[in-house]
């Protein structure tokens, strides 16, 4: 198959497209796009729980953070290498995160204030991400999608983590359950950022070549539907007055802030600049370990 | 160096194609695949195969159609109705 229209025609339905096939540019650069974000926020991704590895409350959870951070980072390396193989080098992409030239995604720019944040991070930020995974499953790009078992796999054990992890704040002291309630707060709006603008699916080219399988509000609906009843059980409050299910069972919410969103992604978020620099400190102080390798 | 990797997810399972990884050699592609796709307990078993040593076929003629040879190839709904509607009728008896 060498012709763009047959080969519309052949993911649109639900085809899918082995590393080795033709495939048009377009769908090489679109796709190339959106896979090297995703293993930069992967990587990145890390960075916010990181800080918390050495100030976890008990022993238990520093090992479940720590085996969590070595999960993301392992997404990340299984990524990079389904966008080597499309055929941009493992270097090139660390060196256009690093300059900032490369995105990743917006929840990871902020910082966390509080153990409250690891929790609602690995909960509903966890939540927010699997959400998306999820739909990659189907992705036309075969290669892309079968990675994405595991890490789907592996995320249901970060979900429960963050779970357990706010089931014992709420449940314990009322300072505790403000921990809980406050880094929601801070969250909620990034959270509610975190699957885009409600472009509707046939503009949205990522839809087109079927990269994605579903629609930005699809995706957010779909985490409003699971997720703010979780929220309401355990008597924490939703920090948006306008939330509300309709009658035709569609949520409704204040409008995200997208100004925000595109602030921050661009590489202007209040620890943007910190993160990236942590990055690149570690990229060069082990380079001698990547060139021994190369060189063995 | 690529190495395609193949999972086993428990035993008597098929290895399935599971990924890949970039390594100079066999001992450091282990290391990596051990790492990526076992320290969950996930594998029982990997296989790591040099990309460069996998020998594909993908390109299968099938000019002549030949469905005869399989169960596509055969609609029997029609005829079966046709044969259980003629069970206890007249015509078939006499």
């Amino acid at each position: 198959m060498r012709d763009e229209q047959a080969f519309i025609e052949y993911v649109q339905g639900g085809g899918q497209v082995e590393a080795g096939d033709w495939m048009p540019d377009d769908y090489r650069a679109k796709l190339l796009k959106f896979v090297e974000m995703h293993a930069n926020s992967e990587l990145m991704g890390v960075l916010p729980e990181r800080e918390w590895i050495l100030r976890a409350p008990t022993l238990q959870r520093k090992l479940a953070l720590t085996a969590k951070v070595q999960d993301e980072v392992g997404h990340a390396q299984l990524i990079y290498r389904v966008a080597e193989d499309l055929g941009k080098p493992r270097d090139a992409m660390f060196a256009d995160l690093i300059s900032g030239k490369a995105k990743f995604h917006n929840v990871f720019h902020y910082p966390t204030k509080t153990w409250g944040d690891v929790g609602v991070i690995a909960w509903l930020v966890d939540a927010a991400a699997i959400i998306s995974q999820k739909a990659l499953l189907k992705c036309s790009y075969a290669p892309y999608a079968r990675i994405m078992k595991k890490i789907c796999w592996e995320e249901s054990f970060h979900i429960l983590h963050g779970r357990d992890v706010i089931l014992a704040m709420v449940t314990g002291t009322p300072q505790q359950f403000e921990l809980v309630q406050e880094a929601l707060n801070r969250w909620w709006g990034p959270l509610m950022q975190f699957h885009g603008n409600p472009i509707p699916r046939d503009e949205d080219p990522m839809w087109f070549w079927r990269i994605k399988s579903q629609g930005n509000e699809e995706a957010r609906q779909q985490f409003l539907d699971g997720y703010v009843p979780q929220i309401l059980e355990l008597g924490l409050e939703v920090p948006d007055p306008k939330l509300r299910k309709n009658e035709e069972g569609v949520w409704e919410y204040s409008e995200p802030d997208w100004a925000e969103l595109k602030h921050v992604v661009t590489g202007h978020g209040p620890r943007t600049a910190e993160r990236l620099a942590f990055r690149a400190r570690f990229l060069e102080q082990e380079q001698w370990v990547r060139d021994a390798l190369v060189a063995a | 160096m690529i190495w395609e990797v193949f999972r086993r997810g428990r035993a008597g399972a098929a290895f399935e194609h599971s990924g890949s990884v970039e390594a100079p050699d066999a001992e450091f592609a282990e290391a990596w695949a051990r790492e990526q796709y076992g320290r969950r307990g996930e594998s029982v078993a990997l296989w790591l195969v040099p990309r460069d040593a996998v020998h594909v076929v993908d390109d299968w003629a099938d000019e002549f159609d030949l469905k005869y040879r399989r169960v596509d190839g055969y609609s029997i709904k029609a005829r079966l109705k046709e044969a259980r509607s003629r069970v206890g009728s007249t015509e078939r008896r006499s």
